[in-house]
């Protein structure tokens, strides 16, 4: 019994690895519209004042208090090279996990859950711009309006996933 | 295999506690204190250490601890007297067997050496009779030999038949009647006895009825557990039972299982009526195998209905782990000694993994930060003090107070275990000198932090050889002086207003300052004019490299100086003084945390952010005088205090929350101590309050920030960052302090 449920669990979990469709968080950031993969998400809150960070890239907007947590905010807006977001009550701050880090990444609003098949991801386009380069993993049309695929991976600095060797304990 | 690897692990850490019982003992012993008890212990921590080494086939461990307890056998029945020769030999055993587990447990190759030397002056101290009877080799040869039978799937002969007691109750009605019956009976339940969900247990129950028994279980025909799945009925029962009934009686027990079983019930009442004795052992077992005695006063017969606990009731009684099992007389001695006055060391203890427990440290440390959110929330809501609400505010309070310190108490342990490391310590540099020391011990019931015991380790130990090699004078010198010829190193431990004050005192030569001065000159840590107190040559100890040792020798001056040691206790967040008299001898104090996961800060404000600076490294605070501050440079400036030149440094710049460094009418002046003695002012906008911290990483979910060590929340949850005070002055170039104060070391000296 137990071996048939692992190879359920297995069958499952494979299927889990590609599946044909993902389900995708998307949100605003400035005029443009973006979407992560929803397994990323670990939960949605409200925006609080951050406590700046000393020496850190400009889009990283400081740390937050997650019931008990010291969490790192980032600026995605200014990540993407835009115009910092405003700090206003009705910014949104989406937790995710990446890797093994929780961070927060503050953007204008969450918009959408969506359920998008693999095939209508397409290849982002030539365009010469350091945001499609980097972090657009591809497009998705849907009712005329066009979304982003974001990697998360490449929203961190690299400073947080080399710790500086400046400081001992 | 996991299972195995689980018991092992248990077992070494049985082993820790074992050898920290032994070590105490001995000491004890050797101090004359000791109590019949106290050998008994002695003795039975180093059995069952064979024991459970024998199940793991630990030759060589088992062997030395045969050695070892043959010779505490001798002390214990009283045919060797423990001289203090004899208690020399027997502290390096000790020794001895905690290098032999430390090396099985990592399971490095153990070579004989290490062990047989001391084995043989083990068995010299043996009185004759036992030297003729056991001459080494034979004696090795048997436990060598014995310890193969200790394996857990050995076959038969590895569980010692469980003997319960059922009936001390019945013994208590007084006039024994003088028609009392006895049967052995022989009971073996078949499988389909308990097909038919017949339990042995509630038959044996109606023996309590009958009269007394005494019921034994043969579980030497239990299977091997580890080869494979074993459906079937490996339980047999031998019973001895005294009686008033006639045996028709006893035969009515089975009724229900008659053909279930196989019954034999044989009078064997004596023709004399037998007095009330009841616990006949050794005609029941014709086998003559050990038999473990498991005293159960009621409920006996449950345990009965499971092997296991019958098993784990051997366990405790002996102190032994399950299954395993000496040659005969050791076994039974042990027996009798876990049978002694105080019993078998069953402490009311239970293992937990740390993580569980720091992750309860962590949400007690979120209730503490909620709790005060809200009562903060309570207040801006304009709650009256006396109002019923903030009262119950108040009362949870103190209840997340209590909650804290009782959760924190849990990862606090004695610092005795740390304390009998240095014994070790002390006896082994003492007899590398050529020195007789004597190490007492004071507060070893102190109780602090896990981490800051562990960490405190290292620095101790190189104090304590260091008071042994450098501070006590050689034997000569100290009867010139007058003194004993023993030297005493001290080692003390008590808590001190919310900190652990640990303090090493020796009654050695004290300092030489004449030739720390010199030193410290010629190696240019001090400018050759300075003239320094008392006190500030003293703690010139401490600065790096100022190596203690004249010569180097092999026991101290590991290139590992008291600069090393100042700062690892810096980190634990504690402090070092010395202070020392000539002739008298030198006492170095440290002042410890009772705990790592707070700090006590002191929380400012710059450039409207809020930092915690921690307590431990700051000296005073004052607001700098517009006249004392004077600009060096472009970008520096320092502030003169008392005489010295001390360099400012802003903190908001610092962390580049300014542009600019200014200073204005308002700002206030931190001055702090960096952990290699240097001085430096830090200049915030205010002082907010001072209080315990929870201690967050930064580097879980970001990295490493240079000029930050940590991070807290506050009361009103928002996140404030702890200052690395170290990081934050050192950058701004240390070298300017030494230039211009008058008085470089002064920072160090200062305490």
């Amino acid at each position: 019994m137990n071996l048939s449920s692992q190879n359920a669990y297995d069958i499952a979990n494979s299927a889990a690895r590609q599946p044909a469709q993902i389900e995708v968080v998307a949100f605003r950031v400035g005029e443009q519209e973006f979407c992560i993969d929803i397994m990323s998400v670990r939960e949605i809150r409200g925006w609080t004042q951050a406590t700046s960070l000393p020496h850190v890239p400009d889009y990283v907007r400081g740390v937050i208090n997650l019931r008990g947590t010291v969490l790192p905010v980032i600026d995605l807006a200014v990540r993407f090279g835009g115009a910092s977001c405003k700090g206003s009550a009705r910014d949104v701050i989406i937790v995710t996990q990446i890797g093994s880090q929780v961070v927060g990444l503050l953007v204008d609003g969450v918009s959408d859950i969506l359920t998008i098949g693999r095939n209508a991801i397409q290849q982002t386009p030539n365009v010469a711009s350091e945001l499609a380069e980097i972090f657009v993993k591809g497009l998705i049309a849907l009712d005329g309006r066009m979304i982003s695929l974001i990697d998360l991976e490449d929203v961190l600095p690299k400073a947080m996933l080399e710790p500086s060797t400046a400081k001992p304990a | 295999m996991d299972a195995m690897a689980a018991i092992r692990k248990t077992f070494f850490e049985e082993c820790e506690e074992q050898l920290a019982e032994l070590e105490s003992g001995l000491m004890a012993m050797n101090e004359g204190t000791a109590d019949r008890e106290t050998v008994n212990a002695v003795f039975r921590a180093v059995h069952s250490i064979k024991g459970g080494a024998g199940a793991f086939k630990l030759t060589d461990l088992v062997a030395f601890a045969h050695t070892f307890e043959t010779t505490l056998d001798y002390i214990r029945s009283d045919r060797l007297v423990a001289t203090p020769d004899a208690m020399h030999v027997m502290l390096r055993a000790a020794d001895v067997l905690a290098d032999l587990v430390r090396l099985s447990r990592t399971g490095e190759p153990i070579s004989a050496s290490i062990w047989k030397q001391l084995a043989q002056d083990l068995e010299v101290l043996n009185p004759i009779e036992g030297a003729s009877n056991a001459p080494s080799n034979a004696a090795l040869a048997i436990s060598v030999a014995s310890s193969d039978d200790y394996q857990l799937n050995g076959g038969n002969e590895d569980f010692a038949p469980a003997m319960i007691d059922i009936g001390d109750f019945e013994m208590s009605d007084g006039i024994p009647d003088p028609v009392q019956n006895v049967f052995n009976i022989s009971f073996r339940a078949t499988p389909a006895l308990y097909e038919k969900a017949n339990e042995p247990a509630f038959l044996f129950r109606e023996f309590r009825r009958l009269g007394t028994a005494e019921i034994n279980c043969r579980i030497d025909e239990l299977p091997d557990f580890t080869s494979h799945i074993n459906f079937g009925s490996h339980l047999h029962w031998d019973i001895h039972l005294t009686t008033e009934h006639p045996i028709a009686d006893v035969r009515d027990v089975f009724d229900f299982v008659d053909g279930d079983c196989e019954l034999d019930i044989v009078d064997v009442t004596p023709v004399s009526p037998a007095d009330d004795e009841v616990v006949v052992t050794s005609d029941i077992d014709t086998r003559d195998e050990p038999v473990t005695k498991a005293e159960t006063p009621s409920g006996a017969t449950d345990a009965l209905s499971e092997a296991p606990a019958v098993m784990a009731g051997v366990a405790l009684a002996t102190g032994l782990p399950v299954g395993l099992q000496d040659h005969k007389d050791k076994h039974e001695s042990a027996r009798e000694v876990a049978g002694g006055t105080t019993g078998a060391p069953s402490s009311s203890t239970i293992r937990v993994e740390l993580e569980r427990v720091d992750r309860l440290i962590n949400l007690v440390g979120e209730l503490v930060i909620n709790q005060a959110m809200l009562a903060q929330r309570m207040i801006g809501a304009g709650f009256p003090s006396s109002s019923p609400v903030m009262l119950g505010v108040d009362e949870l309070e103190q209840l997340t107070r209590e909650i804290q310190e009782s959760v924190m108490a849990i990862r606090a342990q004695p610092v005795k275990p740390l304390f009998q490391r240095m014994s070790r310590i002390v006896r082994e540099v003492s007899d590398a000198t050529g020195k007789t020391v004597r190490l007492k011990v004071d507060g070893e019931a102190t109780e602090i932090d896990k981490t800051v015991i562990e960490r405190l380790a290292d620095p101790l130990t190189h104090m304590i050889r260091n008071a042994v090699d450098h501070g006590i004078e050689s034997a000569e010198k100290r009867a010139t002086a007058g003194k004993p010829v023993e030297g005493t190193v001290r080692l003390s431990a008590a808590h001190r207003s919310g900190r652990v004050v640990i303090e090493i005192s020796d009654d050695g030569a004290g300092l030489n300052r004449q030739r720390i001065l010199e030193k410290a000159k010629s190696k240019g840590l001090v400018p050759p004019d300075a003239i320094l107190t008392e006190s500030e040559i003293d703690n010139l100890l401490f600065l790096p490299g100022f190596s203690t040792a004249e010569t180097i020798s092999n026991i101290s001056g590991r290139g590992v100086g008291m600069d090393v040691v100042r700062r690892s206790i810096q980190a634990l967040g504690g402090r070092i003084s010395i202070s020392s008299t000539p002739g008298k001898g030198s006492v170095f104090s440290m002042s410890l945390p009772l705990t790592l996961a707070i700090l006590d800060g002191m929380i400012v404000s710059a450039a409207e952010q809020t930092l915690v600076v921690p307590l431990t490294s700051i000296v005073e605070t004052f607001k700098p005088p517009r006249e004392t501050v004077h600009s060096l440079g472009p970008n520096a400036s320092v502030v003169k205090i008392r005489d010295t030149f001390v360099p400012i440094v802003d903190v908001g710049h610092r962390l580049g929350f300014t542009t600019t460094p200014r200073i204005d009418r308002e700002s206030v002046a931190i001055l702090i101590e960096t952990e290699c003695g240097n001085r430096h002012a830090l200049l915030v906008d205010g002082i907010q309050d001072q209080r315990q911290v929870v201690i967050k990483s930064l580097e879980t979910n970001y990295g490493a920030i240079e000029g930050i060590a940590a991070a807290t929340i506050l009361g009103d949850g928002r996140v404030a960052l702890i200052l690395d005070v170290e990081a934050a002055v050192c950058a701004t170039g240390s070298k300017l302090g030494h230039s211009v104060s008058a008085n470089p070391s002064a920072g160090a000296l200062l305490q």
